[in-house]
């Protein structure tokens, strides 16, 4: 990321030296927070604690993440009943043979179906199967989410535009630092004739959240 | 705060700033060098009380805890961080003009 700053005499419209629009982080007042962010970071390079390369890297590594990765997983569930076994029994381990990694947390992946929805919180913060899914949506990270959705779950899943028949039985897990969930959603009806790639197109975030169902099929 | 009354759910979305993923970047490699764990990110976070949850963002928070192990760590001294923020303010207005220095 180009960060020559010096040309001070275009900062009035907006543009970086390179040309592009900076983010609005980038041209609103500096915070006492990015203050104290740019200068950990440098003391944390000066100290040899950390290089910048390992920083720019691991930024890298946060934006190429998203629910994407998930769905490949859940994906290949669906269509091979042994991965999905594997999957139920031990998500890190399972995850790992498709090239992903759950790093030190245990990953627990859970079935929803007819009978029993299970939808995923982090009442203390915002643990979340990064790894799986990139970085949280805000709302995951609300008190409104946090806060309602462990005592009238089926009222915030109806938020969400799901509504679930009396006969579902609704179960919230919450995360914690050390494990996290992902949900495995119900394979929608009529998608037997779909392949891996196409299926996987089916699955969103809010799926493996447990905040949605599956997309169904055009 | 699971149970506790709240309001409706926001479903705005915002792009992550660069600075918000930088703070992100630094928990995952200082923690993943043991200088502290997400007990430790939770300690700090817990100590600010719940005012802090209402009036600061979430990396806001984050970057304090952050900071706060590492200085509890011995990575640098509050002294060297003082310092270094009133050079960090110095370089110009925005963030765009004082990030330069870390790249």
């Amino acid at each position: 990321m180009p960060h020559d700053h010096h040309d001070h005499g275009h900062e009035h419209d907006h543009l970086s030296p390179s040309g592009h629009p900076y983010q609005p982080d980038q041209d609103h007042p500096l915070t006492k927070w990015q203050a104290m962010e740019i200068a950990m970071r440098e003391l944390l390079v000066e100290k040899g604690i950390l290089t910048r390369e390992e920083i720019t890297q691991t930024v890298e590594a946060m934006d190429r993440r998203s629910p994407a990765d998930g769905a490949k997983v859940v994906a290949r569930a669906w269509v091979d009943p042994d991965y999905k076994a594997r999957l139920l029994a031990d998500g890190s381990a399972a995850i790992n043979e498709m090239g992903f990694h759950a790093d030190a947390m245990k990953l627990v992946v859970l079935e929803n179906t007819a009978d029993v929805h299970n939808v995923v919180v982090c009442t203390l913060c915002s643990c979340y199967p990064r790894n799986l899914l990139g970085l949280p949506p805000d709302w995951y990270k609300q008190r409104a989410y946090r806060s309602r959705v462990v005592k009238t779950p089926r009222a915030v899943l109806s938020e969400f535009g799901l509504t679930l028949p009396d006969t579902t039985q609704v179960r919230v897990h919450d995360s914690t630092a050390d494990m996290r969930y992902l949900i495995l959603p119900a394979r929608p009806e009529g998608t037997a004739d779909m392949d891996e790639t196409a299926l996987a197109a089916l699955i969103n975030r809010d799926s493996m959240i447990g905040v949605a169902q599956a997309s169904a099929p055009e | 705060m699971g149970g506790q009354p709240a309001g409706d759910i926001d479903f705005d979305q915002h792009n992550f700033a660069l600075w918000e993923k930088r703070v992100d970047a630094l928990l995952v490699l200082t923690s993943g060098k043991g200088y502290f764990t997400v007990d430790g990110l939770r300690r700090v976070l817990e100590d600010m009380g719940e005012e802090a949850f209402e009036t600061m963002t979430y990396y806001e928070r984050w970057v304090q805890s952050v900071n706060q192990n590492m200085l509890e760590a011995g990575a640098y001294s509050l002294e060297e961080l003082s310092t270094k923020m009133a050079e960090v303010t110095a370089r110009g207005e925005t963030y765009g003009d004082c990030a330069g220095g870390g790249e």
